[in-house]
């Protein structure tokens, strides 16, 4: 059953290109409450920032290898640099306010990002080929895939796994669980929230950005690039429960197999699909998949 | 945390993403900004006329700005300047609009439908311009040829695509000087079919929206018409801006077509290009690209070998050797270091069409014509410009036909060539007048005897 092979493979690269941009977009929303309009955009600044680092690099003769290097890099980049700067020059002057004020200013900032890449890159798009072809193809049955998709997949499972362990293994994770329960109680247990959520919200900006970093290779990078994303990414964390991990995996693999799979089987209903699986989620659980329900404080 | 916030902030949020997608990159641009000054503001004597205000709308940001709305302004640019400065060619010698100035005042046509209504409005009411080019977006043209009817000002649609324009409706003030995008997809099958004598499975990949949905429609009625036993394996829709194809790719090599149509554009196109061929998607099988022209400036020798490359009619690389286009060629690449696009040439056959009008309706007198005596020798006239005669055949005299072409990329030396061209005189490829596309597609295309 080759055509079945082809909907898990096809729906895995799929759903490992959605994990690594939706976690970043949970993991901020788990810990601070916000929905982060804006993702798209720190994405959308990766893929730029993967495009100027690698052509810088190819212009100047290097070896093609340093490249993926470079698409991490950049990553680090844009979220070392935007993520402290958007958390302590914005989003710091706005806590306390409710999440629908959050979700208009992470939209104005959205807004703002996309005129700043404009201004930096004008509307011209911007290739970095090199790293997709350079790993050769696979065959798979009578399907051929770029060993880079592979990369993509494995870089989700790191991404996953290193997450898990942060989070449950650590006792900087256990701090961030305790703000994910009770920002308040954690507060007056001595936990220093603030400095949890610049470093969450840098940790998601340079998720974001390592999916556009990564993504830049198999597209050209275009102004706008950033607004599709933003609509799966929300698909996929409301799927699996906003704010969990868990979560978010399992709603980027139910988002890429049933994708795939109407892609495959029936193509007019492709874009319908996702919002499919979404509707019947959130007909039985509001709440999405993942999200326990919540004891009632007084 | 109330139970199902959750759900409810995230449909707002949604809705707010959607809502701006189409104008979210644009959203600084709503001040007209007047692009090139006007070529001529000198102390003129009291007897020159006042410059020709044309208001110039066209992609600046989005998507559809690099490949379609910059080139298209770059080209507006260069030859109003030219036409400024008495230098054009002939028969566009005189200066300007029959000795008149001509003034652009360039919009951004991103934002979506409601806002470029508005903008229009503004244009014309608050601005005064004399006349109003643009509209890349279907869309947009279909919102606007309306709201110009009842503002009663002379507009040039350029470079949209729907056939609906004119075939649903008819607009006194209203022309469109390119084909329609009937054309693109007849002459796409009618190569295909001739390239290709053992054609038997075609495929597409188009984006789901009113520009994709017609482009197959077409296409698949096209050669179905002339080749009733050649079979479709997969008819791909994605959304718009969708950016990864791996796994419409995977569906599309699966039934190895001989032929993969696609009227993608811009970054959709070159991304389904960069994803599709590491993969040994075009050895099989061969892409047909309706607009792949706008694409073949950028990505060059990246496009595969074999190719089958269309631009909208008789542009860029097809367009003939003639006096115009030599000199557009020239003036344009000096400016902008690249040749000219199709969108460029959409763009100069319109400022053309509304000159040639303007001074036949002008007549051996200097005096401004009315609006009315332009649109009356602008109907059904016919003009030359860089992409040879194009004339105003259909929708009553206000819809342009023009020829078209089709050729197969070879890459020579790293550098990008084309062989097979294949010309298609106007008439061959358009419906005639009062006739709907797809009604023509039907009846007019049956298999060879």
């Amino acid at each position: 059953m080759g055509d079945l092979l082809a909907v898990v493979v096809d729906g895995l690269i799929y759903s490992s290109w959605l994990f690594v941009i939706a976690a970043g977009l949970t993991i901020i929303y788990g810990v601070m409450r916000i929905l982060n309009m804006a993702h798209g955009s720190l994405y959308a600044l990766g893929a730029y920032a993967a495009a100027s680092l690698v052509g810088v690099w190819m212009r100047g003769g290097q070896p093609p290898f340093g490249t993926y290097l470079l698409l991490v890099a950049a990553a680090l980049l844009v979220g070392l640099v935007m993520g402290p700067l958007v958390e302590r020059g914005l989003l710091r002057f706005t806590y306390g306010r409710d999440e629908v004020v959050m979700v208009l200013v992470t939209y104005a900032l959205f807004l703002v990002l996309e005129d700043v890449i404009k201004l930096i890159w004008g509307v011209e798009s911007y290739f970095v080929t090199e790293p997709y072809g350079l790993l050769g193809t696979f065959e798979l049955g009578p399907l051929s895939y770029p060993v880079y998709s592979g990369v993509l997949v494995l870089a989700a499972v790191v991404v996953g796994l290193g997450l898990r362990w942060g989070i449950y293994g650590t006792r900087y994770g256990k701090l961030l669980v305790a703000v994910i329960h009770d920002r308040e109680m954690a507060a007056a247990l001595g936990i220093d929230v603030r400095r949890v959520f610049l470093v969450t919200f840098t940790l998601g900006t340079t998720l974001a950005a390592l999916g556009g970093a990564l993504t830049a290779p198999t597209v050209s990078v275009v102004p706008g690039m950033g607004v599709e994303v933003i609509v799966l990414a929300f698909a996929v964390v409301v799927i699996g429960g906003m704010g969990s991990m868990q979560g978010a995996a399992l709603g980027s693999l139910i988002v890429g197999v049933v994708r795939s799979a109407a892609v495959h089987y029936l193509p007019q209903v492709e874009l319908f699909s996702i919002y499919l699986v979404m509707a019947l989620v959130l007909a039985f659980r509001p709440r999405g998949l993942f999200v326990a329900p919540e004891a009632r404080k007084i | 945390m109330k139970n199902g916030i959750g759900s409810q902030i995230l449909s707002a949020a949604m809705a707010v993403a959607l809502l701006g997608a189409p104008g979210a990159a644009s959203a600084q641009a709503p001040a007209p900004a007047p692009a090139a000054a006007p070529a001529a503001p000198a102390p003129a004597p009291a007897a020159e006329a006042k410059p020709f205000k044309l208001g110039v709308v066209t992609f600046l940001s989005g998507a559809a700005a690099g490949p379609f709305g910059v080139p298209a302004r770059n080209g507006a640019e260069v030859l109003v300047e030219a036409l400024n400065a008495g230098k054009v060619p002939a028969p566009y010698a005189k200066k300007g609009f029959g000795g008149r100035a001509v003034e652009m005042v360039v919009i951004d046509e991103a934002g979506g439908t409601t806002k470029q209504v508005s903008e229009y409005r503004d244009l014309v009411q608050r601005q005064n311009v004399d006349a109003v080019i643009g509209y890349i977006s279907s869309g947009d043209c279909l919102a606007v040829a309306p709201v110009a009817d009842e503002l009663k000002k002379l507009t040039i649609l350029y470079d949209c695509g729907t056939p609906r324009i004119f075939e649903d409706a008819s607009y006194k003030y209203v022309f469109r000087t390119s084909a329609h995008s009937a054309m693109d997809n007849v002459a796409a099958a009618l190569y295909v079919v001739e390239m290709k004598p053992k054609l038997k499975k075609v495929a597409g990949i188009n984006q789901n929206y009113a520009w994709g949905q017609d482009a197959w429609n077409d296409f698949e009625a096209t050669t179905k018409g002339i080749r009733p036993d050649v079979q479709v394996t997969t008819s791909q829709m994605p959304k718009l801006g969708a950016g990864q194809y791996g796994a419409e790719i995977s569906a599309l090599m699966a039934g190895s077509p001989d032929v993969i149509h696609s009227s993608f554009w811009g970054g959709d196109l070159d991304a389904f290009l960069l994803q599709a061929s590491p993969r040994g998607a075009f050895k099989k099988s061969t892409a047909l690209l309706t607009a792949g022209e706008t694409a073949t400036h950028k990505l060059g020798s990246q496009i595969p070998d074999g190719t089958i490359i269309g631009a909208r009619g008789s542009h860029g690389i097809f367009a003939p050797d003639n006096e115009l286009n030599r000199w557009f060629r020239t003036v344009y690449q000096d400016r902008n270091a690249l040749f000219p696009n199709y969108p460029a040439y959409h763009m100069v056959q319109a400022i053309l069409g509304l000159k040639s009008a303007y001074e036949k309706a002008q007549g051996a007198s200097d005096a401004a014509p009315s609006p009315e005596a332009v649109i009356a020798a602008f109907e059904g006239s016919s003009f030359e410009t860089p992409s040879g005669t194009i004339k105003m055949a259909i929708g009553k005299g206000h819809q342009a036909v023009e020829s078209t072409a089709y050729g197969i990329a070879k890459s020579v030396g790293g550098k990008l060539t084309f062989t097979n061209v294949k010309q298609y005189p106007a008439e061959r490829v358009n419906p005639p007048d009062g006739v709907k596309s797809s009604d023509w597609i039907k009846t007019s295309f049956k298999p060879a005897k």
